[in-house]
């Protein structure tokens, strides 16, 4: 096993991904430190999975530029790497007077920015989403889109992993020690030497920073945000993302865009985020009290939401680096560690950082460009096959598909209609993740309305003809067993 | 792709689905289709290896896979076709049914008559917004229920159930016989909602505590769960802070309710009742759309599997009625109503002369109450019963009445 890499990266997100497979481009040695069972397992996935359009971040800022960059690079390479992404388009809307301010503030900033929004009346957003409650006014943003966020930050990373990068995933950063001009990074599996380290740990970023890099600048002040996602059946009520106008008198908001409703690509619809600082980092549990407040929320939009929609709630967690009693906008810090000039930390990168990563990916290669020396590489290749989404294909080429290999034939999940070869090529996936969760973020399984309970037992038996013991099915990696044995008193 | 046509075909094999396909075969039609997505026939009865069954409709007491084998014999004798292993995603307004296997791949068949019989889906913690962390070891009771009688496999050491429902109930005992420590059954409810026979042959007769009244408002631990943390709840169902509760398990099993798996209804554009989440039915258990049918828990969920059964083989004679006559009905019809106490009727219309059975279940247990059917304002039946529970479905028959009426409506209420 190699243990010498040119640049190490800590961290397996979607920054973490995108800054591999930026690095990719170049000739030199990169890897991939991640401590969870598959990459962007954390905030990358549990987000909204929007592209934003960048009319709100203030100009000159870090998010703005990037943001703005990120929504340009990324219908493109969503193409290249064969991820769902739709162009949806975004409504702010203001139900009220006091609302309106915020809407020409909005429109100020964009043009700024050179985000393109339209100012539009009640009547006409009535006629773009006619389930929404009658509003006064709103803000319209055609370059707003969504994109699959799962498929995204697995893309990049088998594209990454494609063009040479390594990917470690269930390795921790135990120790990071400078050794003369290099690093050695001590993980939860072996030890490791690099010239360069990128930190994009997200919540642990600000950790790392200060314990190995001298960085002592920064806190992560971890904040929730859950969602609802909602059943497929009524996924015509919006086209569009609908937004609501945020912080109005509220001068202390926690800076998000509010809990909005989201079109995803597969055809749910989200209710969400709340905004709610915790105290544990790692406390993604739902409560009653925001589920409630997030049915109430949508509701005001589109009175035909009901709890009786909603299939699954979840939680993510923003990594932001402005205290709870200050609240309100930070730009994302991204800067070479006080101590070393090869040890890059990139801090506070929340929303928009989904939109962002292609451009902070970018930018993070341009700062270190000079350090590394960087020379192109003659052999990257930019693409990833998509993968056979068989439940999208029209029915011709859903028969032709049978007729080569019946395992197409064989529809394992029934609520988002995954068959049996669809989770055969997701178990054997380049990155070699093979738990129920990477086969969910690969094929939508356990996803639908269900959640598990026709398909868990199905895939559980693909698992084990392919190979895997029944103590070596689990949720996500170590620890998440789903099962206990075989019952007493039966063998094989 | 060219489209096979059929006299009838049954979407699930499943008890309802049999039961329907053998008496529309016994009613004289020829030429009928049963679709599954299972290997072999008999739905969820093959997983339910405890007895209780056919004690109605047998006067026997079977298990689940012993009920279903007399029907899949009847099959067999009738040499009524199934496609099994194969999943149909779409059903439309004009009985055209889309399905997919691995030998044929994607067919469609047109039906002439179609009886749906898919049964039902449980609850999920997603759909009951169960609060705290989603770890693993949560399941449904039935998912565990397949796994541990067909798979032999076990989900954990220690258990909590949420929610009485039969299955639940069920799982509780089959689990404390392999030597599972059920910690306790939660029960949100001031009552069970599985049947009393079962609370009593599955918790009482095992020591295990059944929680009424009682929630769960977090679920600890990040990778396997840790534990649960219930808490009792006020009239309204809301939890009392000062009453919560840790218990320690690896296992949380959900027994939430049934929901009636009607996604393919939805796409025909067949009418649904939110009461029972099935579709809204005349009283020969045809749908708004002329020539489908619906039996069975796809319909309401039912507590037995005899009375599936039962209503399965009307629908099955109803459909092959359909395929003599196959002219719109030309009776007039009554809305029927729940009035107070009563939670859901089916079905939700009924002929205005006709001797007629409906079934109701009420919203909570009540002693001696008085069931009252009113046709507009006027009694047309009246009976006293000993005890209503709502876990138990009730069966009246209204008389029949040549009174010609101008009210549109049938009320049931209990008094």
């Amino acid at each position: 096993m190699k243990n010498y890499y040119n640049v190490i990266i800590v961290g397996g997100g979607v920054i973490g991904t995108a800054i591999a497979r930026e690095l990719a481009k170049y000739k030199l040695s990169t890897a991939i430190l991640e401590k969870e069972s598959d990459v962007g397992l954390k905030a990358s996935t549990s987000n909204s999975g929007v592209i934003h359009a960048g009319f709100s971040y203030p100009p000159g800022s870090l998010k703005a530029e990037l943001c703005m960059r990120g929504n340009e690079l990324i219908k493109d390479l969503t193409e290249k790497l064969g991820v769902p992404f739709n162009k949806t388009g975004k409504l702010v809307v203001a139900f009220n007077r006091k609302s309106l301010a915020k809407l020409y503030e909005y429109e100020k900033i964009s043009k700024k920015n050179g985000a393109e929004v339209r100012l539009i009346g009640g009547e006409e957003v009535r006629k773009m989403e006619p389930n929404l409650a009658p509003c006064l006014a709103a803000l319209y943003s055609p370059n707003s889109a969504i994109i699959n966020p799962f498929q995204f930050i697995t893309a990049l990373a088998e594209n990454a992993l494609h063009n040479g990068v390594d990917i470690l995933l269930n390795t921790e950063v135990k120790n990071i020690d400078r050794k003369g001009t290099k690093f050695e990074i001590c993980t939860s599996k072996n030890n490791l030497i690099c010239d360069y380290v990128i930190n994009a740990a997200g919540l642990y970023s600000a950790e790392i920073a200060r314990k190995y890099s001298g960085e002592d600048n920064y806190k992560i002040f971890p904040c929730k945000g859950e969602y609802h996602v909602l059943d497929k059946n009524i996924s015509y009520l919006i086209s569009h993302l609908i937004y609501p106008v945020p912080f109005i008198n509220d001068t202390k908001s926690i800076g998000g865009s509010g809990i909005h409703l989201t079109p995803t690509t597969d055809g749910n619809i989200l209710i969400g985020p709340s905004d709610e600082y915790i105290e544990k980092r790692n406390d993604y549990s739902t409560t009653n009290e925001i589920m409630d407040l997030l049915t109430k929320e949508a509701k005001k939009f589109v009175p035909k939401i009901s709890s009786k929609d909603i299939i699954k709630s979840y939680s993510g967690i923003r990594s932001k680096i402005v205290p709870p009693e200050i609240g309100g906008y930070t730009d994302f810090v991204i800067e070479k560690s006080p101590d070393y000039d090869s040890f890059l930390n990139l801090i506070g990168i929340e929303s928009p950082g989904l939109t962002a990563a292609p451009g902070i990916a970018e930018y993070v290669v341009n700062m270190i460009d000079k350090d590394l020396n960087l020379k192109h590489s003659e052999s990257f290749y930019p693409e990833r096959e998509k993968p056979v989404v068989f439940a999208d294909l029209p029915e011709n080429e859903q028969n032709i598909l049978i007729e080569k290999n019946p395992n197409y034939g064989e529809i394992i999940c029934r609520c988002e209609k995954v068959t049996r070869q669809e989770i055969l090529d997701a178990l054997n996936n380049p990155l070699g993740v093979r738990t129920i969760k990477s086969l969910r973020n690969r094929t939508r399984i356990t996803m639908g309305r269900c959640q598990g309970g026709y398909c868990l037992e199905r895939v559980a038996d693909i698992m084990l003809e392919e190979g895997l013991d029944l103590s070596q099915i689990t949720l996500d990696g170590e620890g998440s067993n789903l099962f206990s044995g075989l019952l007493k008193g039966v063998s094989g | 792709m060219n489209t096979d046509r059929r006299e009838l075909v049954v979407i699930g094999g499943g008890p309802a689905g049999m039961a329907a396909a053998i008496s529309a075969k016994e009613s004289g039609v020829e030429d009928i289709l049963i679709i599954d997505r299972e290997y072999k026939p008999g739905g969820i009865l093959k997983q339910c290896i405890h007895d209780g069954f056919g004690l109605h409709k047998f006067k026997k007491v079977l298990t689940g896979p012993e009920y279903a084998h007399k029907y899949i014999k009847r099959l067999e004798e009738h040499k009524i076709e199934i496609n099994t292993k194969t999943l149909v995603t779409n059903l439309s307004q004009n009985k055209i049914i889309t399905a997919y296997n691995s030998s044929n791949g994607m067919f469609k068949v047109k039906a002439d008559a179609v009886i749906l019989a898919m049964g039902s889906r449980e609850k999920t913690a997603g759909a009951i917004q169960l609060a705290g962390t989603r770890p693993s070891g949560i399941y449904t009771a039935g998912l565990v229920q397949k796994l541990i009688n067909m798979k032999n496999i076990m989900v954990g050491k220690e258990a909590v159930i949420l929610g009485s429902g039969d299955v639940g109930l069920i799982m509780a005992r089959r689990m404390a016989l392999e030597g599972v420590k059920v910690k306790a059954v939660l029960e949100i409810m001031p009552h069970a909602s599985g049947l009393p026979r079962n609370i009593n042959q599955c918790l009482k007769d095992y020591s295990i505590p059944l929680k009424l009244n009682h929630t769960i408002v977090e679920i600890e631990g990040q990778k396997r769960i840790k534990s649960i943390i219930a808490a009792k709840v006020d009239d309204k169902l809301r939890p009392i802070p000062n009453t919560k509760e840790e218990i320690i398990c690896d296992t949380l099993i959900l027994s939430v309710g049934l929901i009636p798996e009607n996604e393919l209804s939805r796409q025909a554009g067949i009418f649904l009742d939110n009461k029972t989440g099935g579709p809204l039915v005349k009283n020969n258990l045809e749908t708004n759309i002329p020539g489908i049918f619906a039996a069975g828990n796809v319909l309401h969920i039912h507590d037995v599997v005899d009375y599936v059964s039962e209503e399965a083989s009307r629908a099955g004679r109803f459909a092959a009625d359909f395929l003599k006559n196959k002219s719109l009905s030309q009776d007039n019809y009554l809305s029927v109503v729940s009035g107070k106490g009563v939670k859901y009727i089916v079905p939700q219309l009924v002929k205005t002369n006709l001797k007629q059975k409906i079934y109701f279940r009420p919203n909570k247990p009540i002693t001696n109450p008085k069931v009252v059917v009113r046709i507009g304002n006027e009694i047309c039946f009246s009976e006293k019963f000993k005890a209503l529970h709502p876990s138990i479905m009730q069966k009246v028959i209204l008389p029949e009445t040549s009174k010609s009426t101008k009210a549109k409506f049938l009320e049931v209420a209990i008094e």
